[in-house]
């Protein structure tokens, strides 16, 4: 029975990794066959870094998930102290609202925002670029941050905060030295998910980016598109590269944390 | 100092670019351009109902085809040491961290009529198979797209379950398949629930699975808002309504859902 679940876990994993790994290995093929490996060449990769469109495109989606994570963590904190101090009704309403973008399809949230920036971009003087891009982004992220800072306040003790400024802290002191710290896990998972969601986003950014700012996600589905190019093949083996050294950074950190909780704990 | 007030910028936000875009949908859909009320644009969905049928069609044999293949998965790896739980974890969602464009991309080049699979079948004297461009490229691009989605809900509720239920359901003479339908699956109820979610509502709003590994003749839901909006056939009206009807379509399906959660929660 358990080597028979031996066997349907690595079947599972070689229909998850095989069309990644055949990606990988056809990025160093020398011709544009995509079934045929005729020979070894770096010169996708060449080709990709002396490609102005995907660089500047790779730029783009930086800075606008660097500035829609920031804001949105910001936001979305102070959202959650607020929200956890309301009453019951009015939180449940809020509570509601924030989960749509979450629950609703990604098309919907990207045309409905497109149908709004339409009408301010006849009004106002907005045109489709990076700014209507940081607003989407920080429209899908701030309700995941929201989502994981509440419950660090609703694991924390309610009267440590007013404790503090007993013991003669201001209320921004006991904010920064005592409520800060207790909810930081979930500022910081919010952080890495708003981030990493927008890097990743093509839908939401599709409807609204226009035609001058690009993100990476868009400028892939472009070429797609048009006629083979193995230099998608080089760029997907240089992202599942960096996503394996993130993750294992990732999961290093998190076992040593473990592990430091748990000899914190045999110490007691 | 009322800290409610904290979270005023976020509802400013919430009001601007959740709110009033959801409702800006329902405005277009029961307008036309001059701004009067028409019902036009929803009974002229009626008009895509095999669109509609097909869509719901394949985004649920793809939501079934996740649960069967993630069940036992989830369960393998909940059973697994703790120590090897996290890293097993880590490689099952190692290509999720992909963009799915990239993941979609891999697979035209595999089914592809000049593809790995009929290159292969060509070496073994066999015709080409015509694999792309159908429907059932589109239902493979969806459950490897979202079967991730299906394991990651399924497992954190079967992780939660103590092994000596299944000792005490084996003492008690349950054989291992009625433990499995009398212990298992109504304990792992809330996982199946988000999970199915999880994976139906992205299957039933894709529009790029369907373009990429569909071909022109297996058009979704989504792709038939995307041409309203950003295609030739510009009619936001006709758009709005599509999306309109879109959201009533998962808000039946997530509110049948619920019925099936004990907890009548959706984990998301």
């Amino acid at each position: 029975m358990k080597k028979l679940g031996k066997i349907y876990l690595i079947l599972v994993l070689l229909f998850l990794y095989v069309p990644i790994f055949v990606l990988i290995v056809f990025s160093f093929n020398e011709t544009k066959s995509r079934s045929v490996f005729s020979g070894f060449t770096l010169d996708w990769y060449r080709r990709l870094f002396h490609n102005k469109i995907i660089i500047s495109s790779l730029v783009n989606t930086i800075i606008i998930a660097v500035a829609a994570s920031i804001v949105s963590t910001v936001l979305g904190t102070l959202a959650a102290i607020g929200i956890h101090h309301m009453r019951k009704v009015p939180k449940a309403v809020v509570m509601n609202i924030t989960n749509m973008p979450i629950i609703n399809p990604e098309i919907v949230t990207g045309v409905s925002l497109m149908l709004l920036f339409v009408f301010f971009a006849a009004r106002m003087n907005l045109e489709f670029g990076f700014v209507t891009l940081i607003i989407a982004h920080i429209t899908f992220n701030v309700p995941y941050v929201i989502l994981n800072v509440m419950p660090k306040f609703n694991q924390m003790n309610p009267h440590i905060f007013e404790a503090a400024q007993d013991l003669g802290c201001s209320p921004v002191q006991a904010f920064r030295k005592v409520v800060l710290p207790e909810i930081m896990p979930g500022v910081v998972s919010g952080f890495l998910m708003s981030f990493t969601y927008s890097l990743d986003d093509f839908v939401v950014s599709y409807f609204t980016s226009g035609s001058t700012s690009q993100t990476l996600p868009i400028t892939i589905y472009s070429m797609t598109r048009r006629k083979v190019s193995p230099e998608i093949n080089a760029l997907s083996t240089l992202i599942f590269i960096a996503v394996v050294i993130v993750l294992i950074v990732k999961n290093a950190l998190e076992n040593k944390a473990a592990r430091k909780n748990a000899s914190y704990k045999e110490g007691l | 100092m009322k800290l409610k007030y904290f979270s005023a910028p976020y509802l400013v936000w919430m009001v601007v670019f959740i709110v009033v875009p959801l409702i800006m949908i329902v405005y277009f859909a029961f307008t036309t351009d001059n701004g009067s009320f028409t019902m036009k644009y929803i009974s002229d969905v009626g008009q895509y109902a095999n669109i509609f049928v097909r869509s719901i069609w394949l985004s649920l044999i793809a939501t079934a085809i996740c649960l069967v293949i993630a069940y036992p998965v989830a369960f393998i790896l909940s059973r697994m040491d703790k120590h090897k739980q996290g890293t097993m974890l880590m490689i099952v969602m190692l290509p999720m961290w992909m963009n799915f464009l990239l993941r979609t991309y891999a697979w035209m080049t595999i089914l592809g009529n000049n593809g790995i699979i009929n290159h292969i079948l060509n070496i073994m004297g066999f015709e080409s198979v015509r694999l792309i461009n159908t429907s059932g490229a589109v239902v493979l691009g969806m459950v490897y797209n979202y079967l991730p989605f299906m394991i990651l809900p399924l497992y954190s509720v079967m992780e939660k379950i103590d092994k000596s239920l299944f000792e005490a359901a084996d003492d008690l003479g349950c054989s291992p398949v009625s433990t499995l339908f009398r212990v298992v699956i109504p304990l792992s109820m809330p996982g199946i629930t988000s999970g199915i979610t999880m994976v139906f509502v992205p299957a039933i709003s894709t529009f790029i699975i369907s373009r990429m590994l569909g071909g022109g003749s297996n058009l979704l839901i989504g792709d038939l808002i995307e041409m309203q909006f950003l295609g030739n056939a510009y009619n936001p009206h006709l758009g709005a309504a599509i999306s309109l009807v879109l959201m009533v379509i998962i808000l039946v399906i997530m509110t049948v859902m619920n019925q099936f959660d004990p907890d009548e929660q959706v984990l998301m």
